[in-house]
């Protein structure tokens, strides 16, 4: 919402302090200032001066002459604008003086351009005549401006006055957020009621006087709603004998100080009252209307409608229309109708001031695909008791600026009108809620300056209707807020019943997991949890595959972004091609995300959200490497030891030879591999790339920060190293299993120490040598002890095929 | 006697002042005290000597033993210390070379913030807890005062996976999950995901994370709330940070505040990030509407409350001065590593 200070001072006349202390004060009173536009800013030394005499320039064809009256001394300036004569009154920037921009119109320089006396062609001159554009405005905002050439005051002026200020321009443009809930902030009147109660000044709202000739509008046009769920009110008056002038200069400058450009008296009315009011309006050309009537109903489905803009539109039966007796004249608060539009003959004007259901026109604003300053304001929920007010200020301002004549009373469908809302004064709960202390006085004070009425009888707050925020003691309460100032409001912390802070569980087991990977060189990463449905294909799932059951987002950004992943691979593979196409060396990245997997699709209830951890590395690395860091993370989640790695071949994505699941107490809670090379090159990727995925709902349960202290070893261990010729294809992970099932209380530990393929070995066989450890907690061991120990192992060993290398 | 003795004591003390070497230095000992050295044969030429004799001549030998230790102990002493002072002179490092360090990895600067901000709250007494990211209707809107048809609930803004579920659009619904519990006092915050539908650039994403905070309790006020935030703004962006609550609007909170806090770059003075004004906008918040508390089935005559949201990434970004919301979902390894 744009107000120019000079706007808001014609009702609030007392206001006298700086633009700022305007903006700051106002946002902390609830009107939040986006931005502040200086129309002054960089006119500086600008004088109104009569052109007296104009000689060609003796050395330039395009160049004249000026002897120019400033006021106190006649200056010669030498201009190449094409416009003026002996006579004119025009701006001028005086040597040492400012002025906002070029007259090119282009983008103005931060500090403007500084003015000083020279010579052009050797002729000298002592300034410069400015054009609209210099001045830092346009000829929208000024229409009398030349199109090209100096700006010609056609008022009355005299040489040496303030031409900025004759202008309209010492002045600023405060553009302040209005939250969606103060549908009265979107006006002139309502603005200079915040700022009149913000500043404690007085505050004069425009006194709007009867106005209309002895005639009966009833005569002129009849109105009836249909669809009175969508029109609340709708008011109509009746113009005739239209004389179509521009509007006078306050007027004009008013509109084009918020951005509208002024056309003629009526087109301004309308828009001037919008501004003032928030209320749009809307002006037939009654001669158009047949059979004098008025019908507001739905639109059938298809209907096609041409708006005044020239374009066909397609309805449905949900948009409102305005009609006359036979046909379609305008999509109700969104746009009137080429067929009804005002036109430079217009005699007799039909004036509409009407409110709509706001999420009705800002649904059908959206199906038509137009979207106009009225519709921004209906679809807000107009105050239906401030439609008749505008109405009659348009009138009147029809009357003032003799625009034509306004015949005598108004049409006005107000079904249900509104009802008066009261709310109790509650000041103990108010300052209960606030945590303050101010008297019933002081907020009686603040809510006398919004209007809100007191009756002492009930001890009740009487509620204007343009406030339609005021629902409850909250939001009374947030009004002594506002103006008590949030800033005044005391400091305290919560007393009551002390609670201990904390994390659950969970999330301490993923921090966990976050050190450990951090540790180990992963950088934390982030991706988002939609994605395409093609990542299926990418990763060479199968058209079966559970995976496929995604949930799609039924609006989303676009294929890519559409359904909702069920597997976190796709993320951190994307991710690593980016670190590969920058060439950045060894990375290694973890995430934690989520992964949604529906119950049943469609889905009826809310699926289930996985958290996932997902690691990925390539460069100075292998299957190992990642390992050891599951395993560090399951050593700092006290399951050291406990996790079995089972070779597998069920993702297709990994490596067939190169993939593995780990198990916790024979439940799945990861998967590790080397990714597959044709998933290697659906990503763009070269060399290896190692993932492992951590199911967190299945290891965050077995996760134990609980430790017990074992006491350190008292007594001597006794190792034995044992080299092995086997199989290729039989896996360490068997050996060991049997070390763990034979090894009883007194294996300590074993320690793979070398695996060997080659010379010396048999083809098809490898040498695998373990170093283990055996140690009794309470005495020394014997050699027999062990030695009958490792023979049930090496028996066990025996079964598989393993021998002890010769 | 005495004369050999004297002899052999000057020679051995001219001989040890010599010495520049530890080995003969040992020699000095060998063939002086040793078993076949000069000192035993004199004892063992005892026996020549005059009986009444033998304890003065014994005594004598004694102590020309002790001196000549002495003097070797000494000198031992010197010349070690003087080894080692040659053999550190060798090895004088350049300190000036580079350490050895092994490459660590690094948390997200979302987490870091994350983790700072709820390390805060935590401090405070409150419970950090968790909701669901894919949500009912009724959980992120309805109950937060978000009736059907509420411009908030358009499409152009939440992601719909049907007509009752949705992609959450803020941790809100997080407060209306804990309220319905019924368990008082309530203070938690709730971070996670959130979702609306805006276009990737440099300062949106269809994807980003927020901080819920909830306080609900007997005799809540709003001057608790700005207790609240005053403290967590001071031991978050530091203690010289001075806060200003703005009265706005959330259908949820009322009365309600947008808060801005000194700007950590300059401090308040204007500069480029906080666009001259001295202040950044951090967070929304406001007293738990009644209505609100009531649909959650706590009584507002009896309890109130107070809530505030915090835009994670924006946190982040201001704080870390990162100019570009996409580097937080792209993972280059070059961005990660300098947090």
């Amino acid at each position: 919402m744009d107000t120019p200070i000079s706007w808001i001072k014609a009702y609030v006349p007392d206001l006298d302090c700086s633009v700022q202390e305007y903006a700051d004060k106002m946002t902390l009173s609830g009107s939040n200032m986006e931005s502040v536009t200086v129309l002054d800013k960089n006119l500086e030394k600008i004088v109104v001066g009569k052109i007296l005499k104009i000689e060609k320039h003796p050395d330039a064809d395009k160049l004249i002459i000026c002897q120019v009256d400033i006021g106190t001394e006649t200056i010669q300036i030498v201009t190449g604008a094409p416009n003026v004569s002996e006579g004119d009154m025009v701006p001028v920037v005086l040597d040492g003086g400012r002025v906002a921009g070029g007259h090119d119109g282009g983008k103005n320089p931060e500090n403007g351009i500084k003015i000083k006396k020279g010579k052009l062609r050797g002729v000298v001159s002592n300034g410069m005549m400015c054009s609209i554009e210099e001045l830092g405005s346009t000829r929208d905002m000024y229409p009398e401006a030349p199109e090209y050439g100096i700006y010609i005051f056609q008022k009355d002026v005299k040489p040496g006055d303030d031409a900025v200020e004759v202008l309209g321009l010492h002045d600023a443009v405060v553009e302040f957020e209005i939250t969606s809930n103060r549908v009265d902030c979107f006006s002139m009147v309502g603005m200079a009621r915040e700022a009149a109660a913000t500043f404690r000044k007085d505050f004069y709202p425009p006194v709007v006087t009867k106005t209309g000739n002895d005639e009966d509008v009833n005569d002129y046009i009849k109105v009836t709603v249909e669809d009175e769920d969508l029109c609340p009110r709708y008011t109509a008056r009746v113009v005739k004998n239209i004389k179509l002038a521009p509007s006078p200069e306050w007027m004009q400058r008013r509109l084009a100080a918020v951005g509208i450009r002024p056309i003629n008296n009526l087109v301004d009315i309308t828009n001037y009252v919008m501004e003032e009011y928030g209320q749009p309006m809307h002006a037939y050309d009654l001669d158009t209307i047949a059979n004098n009537e008025i019908i507001v109903r739905r639109a059938k489905k298809g209907d096609k409608f041409v708006t005044l803009d020239g374009e066909e539109r397609t309805m449905d039966d949900s948009v409102l229309m305005i009609c006359d007796g036979e046909k379609e004249i305008g999509i109700a608060g969104i746009m009137g109708g080429e067929n009804s539009m005002v036109t430079d003959d217009i005699q007799t004007l039909l004036f509409e001031a009407a409110t709509f259901d706001g999420t009705n026109i800002r649904l059908s604003s959206k199906k038509v695909g137009l979207r106009t300053d009225a519709s921004g304001k209906f679809e807000k929920g107009l105050d239906p008791e401030n439609a008749m007010a505008a109405m009659d200020r348009a009138c009147q301002l029809i009357e003032e600026l003799g625009a034509g004549e306004v015949v005598g009373g108004a049409v006005d469908v107000y079904p249900n009108p509104k009802e008066q809302v009261r709310l109790p004064l509650e000041v103990d709960k108010m300052n209960a809620l606030l945590g303050t202390n101010v008297s019933k006085e002081e907020i009686l004070e603040y809510f006398d300056r919004l209007d809100l009425e007191y009756d002492e009888e009930t001890n009740e707050m009487i509620i204007p209707s343009f406030r339609q925020d005021l629902g409850c003691m909250a939001d009374l309460a947030e009004e002594v807020a506002r103006f008590f100032g949030y800033d005044n409001i005391p400091v305290t912390l919560p007393r009551g019943e002390s609670t201990a802070g904390k994390k659950p569980f969970k999330i301490r087991v993923e921090d966990v997991c976050r050190d450990v990977a951090e540790q180990n060189g992963f950088c934390g990463g982030m991706t988002y949890s939609f994605e395409s449905p093609k990542v299926f294909d990418k990763l060479l799932l199968s058209e079966d595959a559970k995976e496929r059951q995604a949930i799609e987002i039924s609006n989303p950004l676009g294929e890519d972004f559409s359904i909702m992943r069920t597997i976190s691979l796709n993320g951190m593979l994307t991710s690593l091609a980016t670190n590969l196409a920058h060439r950045n060396t060894n990375v290694r990245l973890y995430e934690f995300g989520n992964i949604y997997i529906p119950k049943s699709l469609p889905l009826t209830e809310l699926p289930e959200e996985r958290m996932q951890m997902t690691l990925g590395l390539y460069g100075d690395c292998d299957f190992f490497t990642l390992k050891g860091v599951l395993e560090d993370m399951m050593s700092a989640l006290g399951l050291g030891g406990k996790s079995e790695y089972a070779p597998t071949t069920e993702h297709p994505f990994l490596h067939p030879g190169r993939q593995a699941n780990v198990t916790l107490d024979g439940e799945k809670a990861a998967y590790i591999g080397q990714i597959h090379p044709e998933v290697m090159d659906n990503y763009n990727m070269k060399g290896e790339v190692y993932v492992a995925v951590i199911d967190m709902p299945v290891l965050v349960p077995k996760a134990t920060f609980d430790r017990k202290y074992e006491g350190v070893a008292k007594f001597p261990a006794m190792k034995r190293d044992l080299s092995m010729v086997m199989k290729k294809e039989i896996f360490v992970g068997q050996i060991e299993k049997i070390f763990k099932e034979k090894g009883g209380k007194l294996m300590e530990s074993f320690e793979l120490f070398d695996v060997y393929e080659g010379n010396q070995i048999e083809k098809g066989y490898k040498s695998v040598a373990y170093s283990l450890t055996f140690r009794a907690k309470d005495r020394t061991l014997e050699e027999a002890e062990v030695n009958k120990i490792v023979e049930k192992i090496l028996d066990e060993l025996k079964n598989l095929g393993i021998e002890l290398r010769a | 006697m005495k004369e050999r003795l004297e002899a052999i004591k000057k020679t051995a003390l001219e001989k040890i002042e010599q010495a520049d070497a530890m080995d003969s230095l040992n020699d000095i000992r060998v063939s002086v005290l040793g078993k076949k050295g000069e000192l035993t044969q004199v004892l063992k030429g005892m026996k020549n000597v005059a009986k009444e004799e033998r304890p003065v001549i014994g005594q004598m030998v004694n102590e020309t033993r002790a001196i000549i230790e002495n003097a070797l102990e000494q000198e031992m002493t010197i010349l070690k210390k003087k080894l080692r002072e040659e053999k550190m002179k060798k090895e004088v490092i350049d300190v000036t070379l580079p350490g050895k360090t092994h490459e660590k990895g690094h948390r997200h600067p979302n987490q870091i913030a994350l983790e700072d901000l709820e390390r805060v709250f935590i401090g405070m007494g409150y419970e950090v807890v968790e909701g669901p990211e894919i949500e009912y209707d009724k959980y992120n809107f309805e109950l937060l005062n978000i009736p059907e048809n509420h411009p908030a609930k358009d499409e152009q803004d939440t992601f719909y996976i049907n007509k009752e579920i949705l992609l959450r659009t803020q941790t809100s619904p997080v407060q209306a999950r804990i309220m319905e519990t019924g368990q008082m006092p309530i203070r938690m915050i709730a971070p996670g995901r959130v979702f609306r539908s805006d276009e990737v650039d440099a300062t949106h994403s269809p994807s980003f994370h927020q901080v819920e905070g909830l306080v609900v309790d007997k005799g809540i006020t709003f001057a608790d709330l700005k207790g609240t935030l005053e403290q967590f703004a001071k031991e978050f962006f530091g203690p010289e940070t001075k806060v200003k609550f703005r009265p706005h609007h959330f259908p949820f909170t009322e009365p309600s505040a947008e808060v801005d806090v000194t700007c950590f770059k300059c401090g308040g003075k204007g500069c480029r990030m906080c666009g001259g004004s001295g202040w950044i906008e951090i967070l929304g918040c406001g007293m738990v509407h009644p209505h609100v508390l009531e649909m959650c089935g706590i009584d507002p005559e009896v309890y109130s409350g107070f809530a505030f949201g915090i835009g994670l990434e924006r946190v982040a970004l201001l704080k870390y001065e990162i100019d570009d919301m996409r580097l937080l979902y792209e993972n280059d390894k070059r961005f990660l590593s300098q947090f």
